[in-house]
């Protein structure tokens, strides 16, 4: 069993790549790879590490262009409470 | 699988022209979020302002209005007396509030209008190209005090908050942060508080959020988070200053 309790799903056209979300995530999900542009010219955020997301949404909530859309393993969450 | 966060229908498709880590969009998204909460979206006419969140009629999913510089409170007296069934707020940064403005928001307050006023400080000009504000820190540098804000020369920042709990007519004040997402679900609560007190026809009320302007200050997104923290709160303290009882 890993530790992945949700996954974040990112609208990477919306991104600014200005990695606010970087810096608040606890567990190092996410990532900015400079090899990838998207359609308005910025790096944006990808997911490097879903298996280590633990659903605290920080990114969601500071992320100005709200290009987050977060999903909770509900069947996970409910094995780790027993 | 259920989803625990998706981008509130309080916001329209449109994305945003603000700079890459500008809080102005932390700052909708709140605002979208508990008006959706509330079942406010049909029901609500916000009152954009000039600044750079001059386009935000374009990103609120709600009817909206475009008022001339500082004058927001004003129109959103109109509409809100015309049609006080409604929904009222203005939506106005340092520049137009606390500059051009500050006539008209201290007599809508004075008034005790039954608005609410969301009121994004971010210590500069950001539009027009990082200017001193009235509300730019001492010391803190700016196109037009390149050596850094001197009081003695341009006064000390106005606190707008503090200045307006102090008028009998507020009902509701409170100072908060966006620059990190403890602080920014204390500020969605202060912004819903803001709707209830008008919602219960509190009177005025005001929510002051502490945000960034990363290319006026000249420093990365993370960088000026860690600015607002260190430099603006403790001018700025956050918290209540005025509360309705029954709210």
């Amino acid at each position: 069993m890993d530790g992945r309790r949700a996954i974040p799903h990112i609208a990477a056209d919306s991104c600014k790549g200005c990695g606010l979300c970087l810096s608040v995530c606890p567990e190092n999900v996410l990532a900015i790879e400079a090899a990838q542009v998207n359609l308005k010219g910025y790096f944006p955020v990808s997911v490097k590490a879903e298996e280590n997301c633990i659903g605290c949404l920080s990114c969601a909530l500071i992320c100005p262009d709200v290009v987050f859309t977060i999903e909770r393993i509900d069947d996970h969450l409910e094995g780790r409470d027993e | 699988m259920s989803v625990i966060f998706k981008k509130t229908t309080g916001l329209t498709e449109a994305a945003t022209h603000y700079c890459p880590g500008c809080t102005h969009g932390i700052a909708h998204r709140l605002v979208g979020e508990a008006l959706e909460e509330l079942g406010l979206l049909g029901d609500t006419i916000g009152c954009a302002s000039v600044g750079c969140s001059i386009f935000s009629y374009n990103y609120f999913n709600v009817d909206m209005i475009e008022c001339s510089h500082g004058r927001a409170p004003a129109v959103a007296t109109g509409i809100k007396r015309t049609v006080p069934d409604k929904t009222v707020f203005t939506y106005q940064g340092d520049g137009d509030l606390a500059a051009i403005g500050t006539a008209e928001i201290v007599h809508a307050a004075h008034r005790g209008e039954n608005i609410t006023v969301i009121f994004i400080n971010n210590a500069i000009y950001g539009m027009t190209g990082g200017q001193m504000a009235p509300t730019t820190l001492p010391g803190q540098k700016a196109t037009t005090a390149p050596a850094g804000r001197i009081a003695e020369f341009s006064g000390r920042p106005l606190k707008m908050s503090e200045m307006l709990a102090e008028v009998p007519g507020a009902a509701y004040v409170e100072r908060v942060s966006l620059h990190h997402p403890k602080y920014i679900r204390k500020a969605k609560k202060a912004i819903l508080k803001g709707f209830t007190c008008q919602l219960a026809k509190g009177g005025f009320a005001m929510v002051e959020l502490l945000s960034t302007c990363p290319t006026g200050w000249g420093l990365d997104p993370v960088e000026a988070m860690e600015w607002l923290e260190a430099n603006m709160i403790p001018y700025y303290p956050l918290g209540v200053l005025k509360t309705p009882e029954e709210v």
